[in-house]
């Protein structure tokens, strides 16, 4: 009976009933919650089997609230994973808000990812954007708040803009359901507006360019920990979305070149160390984004393989600059340096990290990244193909060698500090242990891919190709230091797109107002003599000495009803 | 938080020589794996270009330091106080 209970919460569930029970828990057990709840969930979620279909009828219509499937199930897992591993960093976390957040938050992410219909999905989406949002404002400094709400107000927005989507579909087909929407010639240019709506709701999502700035602009800003929970679920949420609704869509191969390659310039002259994060972040969604657009079986296996990997060393070299940031104070470049001297095993870490984002033989990011890549030149599309090359070098310049080169080494700071608590410490472990795993034995994550493949990542061309890649990248950084071509590290604001909506929009608004003012005072003048010339006429006719306001006999009246009777007869008359 | 057994400590890392020593091993295995193209070990590779010797080397190479010299000169456009939106 207890099991028939427990299939009927939708994965996640637990996360998020959990979460909501943290106020309520002794203050030494709370800490805790953060790996329990999800241990349980994950545990949930095994027992659900593969092919399991929830359908309820509401107001007679049918949604899926759970959907069990390959796809849903690679996003589940690593979704599980990484909450797990984020509850064991996050152990020193003593506040309720963060603990509520990031458990209500994981478990909306995980929910959103096995919905079945768009109905589930909207409730899903929208829920991750209110249940984040308190991570973002965590970091409790005045930035923190103003971006948060920034944040909010585009996340909520992508929701809206979805539920439209979802409206105008259902409108037009009759359907809820939340499977490939994109028709079989893959061009947005066919789809209809509910679709395009959608689109661009699960492009917000997901950091497409141009709207892509609330990442960069709120996830540096939140706590070592929450910054580590922020970095994993929505974006990869809405990875998951669109290779559900929208592989093979061709648009999506163009958007994903053009986010694997803008972000790295700005990640190069970024200082926060965990900005230059997010900006590595958006450009490896763009590997994802452009495996979907080619949408061959290959190619979403490869988008969901790097997903996972993805979580996995971007989440471990999140955790690094989080264990910096605790023990420092700071995550800025230009203050950092030196730091391996007082915490070796950080640094040791983060450079697993860094590497394996690199594609480093041996570690995951080698045996996942070239399923997408291979699939683009095997579609034959060479100028994406360079760009994803150009940004696999990029990559390997500001994530690989940066974070961890400025941060750790570089010229010493001089701070003297403590090793990273033993709770980050395990995480990282962990994290670390993740990666080098997949790198060596690649087949536990093919396993789990949504379609059966056959692949050999460890041949000689690819095992040499790569190693010339990055080595020469590597000499590239050298030289450019030794030569001093190489940018230092200041502590400044680089302006990105939200200048449209931080500065040049309420810009325009001032300006409106002010030229709106101007206009009325210019007009108010003579207009005022106008109307108080209007006023003091119809004051003469109808005042008290006024023509209007004398009494009339009721002869009078009646010769003057008369003129008009007989003066609408003959027009009457003539009209004819 | 400081630690004088931390400061006082001289590192290997500290010496500049031994800085060098570790840019003298990237070169020597930089040249290994450029010179590894005189060998005709490409297979299964679906653009000619990437057939050509020291393909890969070139392109890394070249990428990166183009980025870093436009990243270089987007920084004169876009660099504004840190505290400019404050």
């Amino acid at each position: 009976m207890k099991i028939i209970m427990i299939d009927l919460l939708p994965p996640g569930a637990i996360l998020i009933l959990g979460g909501l029970l943290v106020p309520l828990l002794p203050s030494r057990v709370k800490p805790w919650s953060g790996v329990v709840f999800p241990v349980l969930g994950f545990m949930h979620l095994l027992a659900l089997e593969k092919g399991f279909v929830q359908t309820i009828m509401v107001f007679g219509y049918e949604l899926t609230p759970v959907r069990v499937d390959g796809l849903s199930l690679v996003f589940g897992y690593v979704f599980f994973i990484a909450a797990i591993l984020g509850g064991i960093y996050g152990l020193g976390v003593k506040e309720d808000l963060q603990l509520v957040a990031a458990l209500t938050y994981v478990g909306s992410a995980i929910g959103g990812v096995f919905a079945g219909d768009l109905i589930t999905l909207f409730i899903y989406w929208e829920l991750t954007a209110v249940t984040s949002v308190f991570l973002v404002w965590a970091g409790r400094t005045k930035r923190a708040q103003k971006a948060g709400m920034r944040y909010l107000v585009i996340q909520v927005g992508s929701g809206v803009i979805l539920l439209a989507g979802v409206i105008f579909h259902f409108v037009d087909t009759g359907s809820l359901a939340f499977d490939k929407l994109i028709g079989a010639d893959g061009l947005l240019g066919s789809a209809s507006i509910g679709v395009l709506l959608i689109f661009v709701a699960f492009g917000m999502k997901c950091a497409f360019p141009l709207l892509h700035n609330w990442l960069q602009d709120a996830y540096p800003e939140s706590t070592a920990t929450g910054t580590v929970y922020l970095s994993i679920f929505t974006t990869k949420m809405a990875v998951y979305a669109l290779a559900r609704g929208f592989p093979g869509t061709g648009a999506l191969i163009i958007i994903g070149a053009i986010m694997t390659a803008f972000p790295i310039f700005f990640a190069v002259i970024e200082n926060d160390l965990r900005r230059v994060l997010t900006f590595s972040l958006n450009n490896q969604l763009g590997f994802m984004v452009v495996g979907i657009g080619i949408g061959t079986e290959m190619a979403i296996n490869g988008a969901a393989a790097y997903a996972f990997a993805n979580i996995i060393f971007e989440g471990l070299l999140f955790m690094a600059m989080g264990a910096v940031l605790l023990r420092t104070g700071t995550c800025l470049g230009s203050e950092l340096g030196g730091l391996y001297k007082s915490m070796p095993w950080t640094a040791g870490l983060c450079i697993i990290g860094a590497a394996s984002i690199s594609a480093f033989p041996f570690l995951s990011g080698f045996v996942t990244k070239p399923l997408i890549l291979d699939e683009t030149a095997a579609g034959h599309h060479v100028v994406v193909y360079l760009m994803l090359l150009f940004a696999s070098a990029g990559v390997f310049h500001h994530s690989g060698i940066k974070i961890p080169y400025f941060a750790f080494f570089a010229h010493d700071s001089g701070k003297r500090v403590k090793e990273a608590p033993w709770f980050m410490m395990v995480a990282m472990v962990l994290m670390a242990f993740g990666c080098i795993l997949i790198g060596v034995y690649p087949e536990v994550l093919y396993r789990v891919l949504p379609y059966p493949m056959e692949y050999h990542a460890y041949t000689t061309t690819h095992v040499i190709t790569q190693y010339q890649l990055l080595l020469f990248s590597a000499l590239a950084f050298v030289f450019l230091q030794k030569t001093g071509l190489y940018p230092p590290e200041l502590r400044s604001t680089n302006l990105d797109f939200d200048w449209t909506y931080r500065r040049a929009l309420p810009a325009v608004v001032r300006g409106t107002v002010w030229v709106g003012r101007e206009v009325i005072e210019a007009v108010a003048v003579p207009l005022r003599a106008i109307l108080s010339g209007a006023y003091k006429l119809v004051y003469r006719l109808t005042g008290p000495e006024g023509v209007f306001a004398r009494t009339w006999t009721t002869g009078a009246i009646a010769f003057w009803a008369v003129v008009g009777l007989w003066g609408f007869l003959l027009l009457y008359y003539l009209a004819r | 938080m400081s630690d004088h057994h931390d400061t006082d400590r001289t590192y290997w890392l500290d010496d500049k020589k031994n800085v060098d020593k570790i840019c003298y091993a990237l070169y020597g295995i930089c040249a290994a794996f450029a010179l590894a193209d005189l060998f005709n070990y490409k297979h299964h590779l679906h653009f000619s270009f990437e057939y050509w010797k020291g393909f890969s080397s070139i392109y890394g190479f070249v990428s990166c330091v183009a980025l870093v010299l436009a990243a270089t000169q987007l920084r004169k456009v876009l660099m504004r106080d840190e505290d400019y939106y404050d």
